[in-house]
């Protein structure tokens, strides 16, 4: 939070909800979202690499407490993926979804940090003005994973079924094989894999986006005085126990989706 | 909510993870998970195998435990009848033994016998030579009968 006077809360919301930009190219769309992106590989890193030092020295005999742990998240997500997937699921599907599901669970939870303490550190430790620490309230994280599983459902649709398979699939489904329906059914089709992507990333972003802003809404209360701050607080610690639950919802949600994409990529119709 | 170069960055960092899962995080872990499975399979097999196999030596140490009664069985009726063997067999050593004594202490009675007699004879023997020569030494001449009474002497014996 800048520390200006004229301080309302339009300015406000807008300084969270802005993102520390670099200019990689002419034209608007060669901007980078740098927050975005150095924070969401910063919680890669630490996830993935958490589960894989791990994993590292997993032993098969009695675990330790942290392999336990990484074990039962690991379990658990095949065990999902085992009841939706039925091919071999340990070459990709399986990785994929904890890929998906770490990282996308730890980019979400950063939305319980607190957003003015953490904006605090990273203007006066690291000197940013606008740094968002949430990268799935950046539309870009969200549409890049849903976009990367849309093109993955593409490209098993055609490994599996081959090319005239999955044409086949474009224009004989959901209806029939009579050629009057065939416009029908790609239009059908279309729509469905227009909405995939959309829905897929829209969910994990509105849902996180809508926590952000409320937390923002409720950080508000401490500008009308000390009662307001601490009421604020209360509403704050509410509203952050409950998102524990949206956070890990959405990130199972979207790692589910995948998984369930790229399994009706495998099945043919 | 603008769409701009964030997105294939975000792209390119998701697959650069998901790379890294399926390549360095997954097989491992899978590899351990299996081989508990596995050990935790084996573990059952060998508590099955246990269990059958001390059912099979309860079974055989009954077995044994039964063999060694029927044995000792045999052994105490053996001992039983070993035992009155040589109680019969004492009995008839006693009684031969006995028989013994009893015919030597005849035999001997029988020479005591004998040889009371043969001392009686003599006795008499000389008694009667005494009297008949206390009769005869008034009016026959010892020396004339000396021959006489040694052959009486003689004839008595």
């Amino acid at each position: 939070m800048a520390a200006d006077s004229e301080l309302t809360p339009t300015k406000y919301i807008d300084h969270h909800l802005t993102h520390m930009t670099v200019q990689v190219n002419e034209g608007a769309f060669w901007t980078l979202h740098i927050d975005t992106l150095v924070t969401s590989i910063l919680l890669g890193f630490l996830g993935i690499g958490f589960v894989w030092l791990v994993v590292r020295k997993a032993t098969p005999g009695v675990p330790s407490r942290r392999q336990a742990f990484v074990e039962l998240m690991i379990e658990f997500i095949d065990n999902e993926v085992k009841n939706t997937f039925h091919g071999n699921r340990h070459v990709f599907v399986a990785p994929t979804a904890l890929t998906i599901f770490v990282w996308v669970l730890l980019m979400n939870t950063m939305d319980i940090m607190p957003i003015d303490i953490t904006a605090w550190v990273t203007e006066n430790v690291f000197g940013l003005h606008y740094w968002k620490i949430v990268p799935t309230t950046d539309v870009n994280t969200t549409f890049a994973l849903a976009l990367s599983i849309w093109f993955l459902m593409i490209f098993f649709s055609v490994k599996v079924k081959g090319l005239g398979g999955w044409m086949h699939e474009l224009f004989c489904t959901p209806f029939g094989k009579n050629p009057l329906l065939w416009i029908l059914n790609l239009l059908f089709n279309f729509i469905e894999y227009v909405s995939k992507p959309l829905s897929h990333s829209l969910r994990l972003f509105g849902n996180i986006y809508a926590g952000e802003i409320i937390f923002l809404l409720l950080g508000m209360w401490a500008a009308t005085g000390v009662a307001g701050a601490f009421f604020g607080a209360i509403l704050g610690a509410g509203w952050a126990i409950f998102h524990i639950l949206i956070v890990t919802l959405q990130a199972f949600i979207f790692m589910m989706l995948a998984v369930v994409y790229i399994s009706m990529a495998h099945e043919s119709h | 909510m603008n769409i701009n170069f964030t997105l294939i960055s975000q792209a390119l960092a998701f697959s650069t993870f998901i790379w890294f899962t399926v390549k360095f995080v997954w097989p491992p872990l899978l590899k351990a998970i299996e081989e508990r499975q596995k050990t935790i399979a084996d573990g059952l097999a060998a508590g099955e195998r246990g269990k059958h196999e001390l059912e099979l030596a309860s079974q055989r140490s009954s077995e044994i435990l039964k063999e060694a009664k029927q044995q000792a069985a045999e052994i105490i009726q053996q001992a039983e009848k070993r035992a009155s063997e040589i109680v019969e067999e004492s009995k008839k050593t006693a009684k031969e033994e006995g028989g013994r004594i009893i015919s030597g202490a005849k035999a001997e009675i029988d020479h005591e016998i004998f040889s009371a007699k043969e001392a009686l004879r003599q006795h008499a023997a000389e008694l009667a030579i005494a009297g008949a020569s206390k009769i005869l030494r008034r009016e026959v001449d010892a020396k004339a009968h000396a021959d006489l009474l040694a052959t009486i002497e003689e004839d008595l014996k």
